[in-house]
């Protein structure tokens, strides 16, 4: 990723890793957050890799969510929110004035716990972010949108109705459309806040086989309670507990010997 | 819906056939080796150990990988099976490096009789082993159920040798160690066959969710006596 509107920074040194063979797509240095006085994020360094499935878990109010929407700078919108330290993706620091926060959140899309489909047809949901990036030509929106359902999994089911109101498709078929939307505008990260925990076995299902495609082409940053879900369809975990980052390792590592007493007592369900 | 985690179930299952040919190779080369009197075929068969050995421990490693996900009926139960299955394929190996260690010190004094009950204790518990396996692959319970009862055949023979062996040693005292050493193979041979039988026992597990273990009597009552 060479975006010319990022400022270049010096590469932060390798702090966390969790044993990844190749150059970190997001790197974090120190990251501090606080909500007011109270602090949400303490001295947060890790190193994520690209087209890797990473997942953050952690009991509720641990600051996973938090530190996901650090990504595409989603805290900005809370006004009482300070922040310190380094947030790098490809290389930059996404923090600095220079960057433009709607071109971040291209190149850093985002899928939430509730699906949030527009109130338009399931076309329009896809062609809408199109549309506002200029794209007119029909050819070029069907293209995408067919595209961009297919990568989600949905577009069998979907494909005679695509100009139907996206209201009327089921919880899951609402996420994967959600999904979709964000792949259409092919960002090179994907952030997912809890995408399935609102959804039945099978539509969890569908969304954690889709996850394990996507990131062929994707960097996926999901935040989960899930820990079979995690354990699943992630390459690398971190373990969050009140703000700090506790273990980050592969996936296995964490979930079949973590190296410390607190992940492993969360992870066998003995507090949290 | 093909998941991700069927092909990594499928993984694990051709793991396993692999090392069941294995297992089976190195009993068929063990036996091979005894009678045909072939020490180099016998190294053979204990160097080539260590294959089985390492299949055990990335079966196992792929296993508890696989646990972590949290899987459920089938998938549950095929993946503790394949644990235990692994384990019993590993301890065929460890009777089959015996019997080609054993044989290795047979075929340095003259041969004590034609082999007859051996083989065919063999013949029995390799056809036992490749039974259990095909239920395995055919998800066929029944023929994993139905190759149970002939480890009696095989306990039987052995009992029969260890008789017979016995008279050996006591009418000729200078036959006591190649004596001992077919005893030690036919109990090798009587070993394996409890392998296999643990195995068909885990396949009507894994397909009927019924354990079937320590229940020979039950299921397969002796004649009585008058």
């Amino acid at each position: 990723m060479t975006p010319p509107a990022l400022q270049t920074m010096e590469k932060a040194p390798v702090n966390t890793t969790s044993q990844q063979t190749t150059a970190p797509l997001i790197e974090t240095k120190d990251l501090c957050l606080r909500y007011g006085t109270v602090p949400a994020l303490k001295n947060v360094s890790i190193d994520i890799g690209e087209r890797l499935v990473t997942a953050f878990i952690g009991p509720s109010g641990c600051g996973k969510s938090t530190f996901l929407r650090c990504f595409n700078r989603m805290n900005d919108l809370i006004d009482s929110v300070r922040l310190s330290g380094l947030i790098k993706i490809g290389g930059y620091d996404i923090n600095t004035r220079s960057v433009d926060v709607i071109e971040l959140r291209k190149r850093v899309g985002m899928v939430f716990q509730k699906s949030n489909p527009f109130p338009k047809s399931i076309y329009e949901n896809i062609a809408y972010g199109l549309r506002l990036q200029g794209v007119t030509r029909k050819t070029e929106l069907d293209q995408v949108v067919e595209r961009s359902l297919v990568k989600a999994a949905l577009w069998g089911e979907v494909k005679e109705r695509l100009h139907t109101s996206a209201l009327g498709l089921s919880g899951g078929q609402q996420q994967r459309l959600c999904i979709a939307r964000a792949i259409a505008v092919k960002p090179e990260i994907i952030l997912m806040d809890e995408p399935a925990s609102a959804l039945d076995p099978i539509a969890t299902s569908k969304i954690e086989e889709l996850i394990i495609e996507l990131k062929r082409e994707f960097t996926i940053v999901i935040v989960t309670h899930n820990m079979q879900q995690a354990a699943r369809i992630s390459d690398h975990t971190a373990f969050f507990y009140l703000g700090e980052l506790i273990e980050y390792d592969r996936t296995t590592k964490i979930f079949t010997n973590p190296g410390k007493k607190q992940t492993e007592d969360y992870v066998t369900g003995r507090f949290g | 819906m093909q998941r991700h985690f069927d092909i990594e179930l499928t993984d694990l299952k051709e793991k396993l056939l692999i090392m069941a040919s294995h297992a089976e190779a190195a009993v068929t080369n063990a036996m091979k080796a005894l009678v045909e009197r072939d020490d180099d075929l016998a190294r053979g068969v204990k160097e080539n150990d260590t294959v089985l050995d390492q299949l055990e421990i990335e079966i196992d490693d792929m296993a508890i990988k696989l646990l972590a996900k949290a899987p459920l009926a089938t998938d549950l139960r095929l993946i503790t099976v394949a644990m235990k299955i692994s384990q019993d394929l590993e301890r065929v190996g460890d009777e089959a490096t015996t019997i080609a260690r054993r044989s290795i010190e047979l075929s340095q004094e003259p041969q004590l009789k034609p082999y007859v009950d051996l083989p065919r204790m063999a013949s029995i518990a390799l056809e036992m082993l490749h039974g259990a396996i095909d239920a395995f692959i055919n998800r066929d319970p029944e023929k994993a159920r139905a190759f149970i009862p002939r480890d009696k055949e095989v306990d039987e023979i052995n009992r029969q040798l260890h008789r017979e062996l016995t008279s050996f040693i006591v009418e000729r005292p200078a036959t006591i160690t190649r004596c001992l050493n077919l005893m030690v193979i036919s109990k090798s041979l009587e070993r394996i066959a409890d392998h296999a039988t643990n195995i068909a026992e885990e396949i009507v597990y894994l397909y009927e969710a019924r354990d079937i273990r320590h229940t020979g009597k039950e299921l397969f009552p002796e004649p009585r006596k008058a």
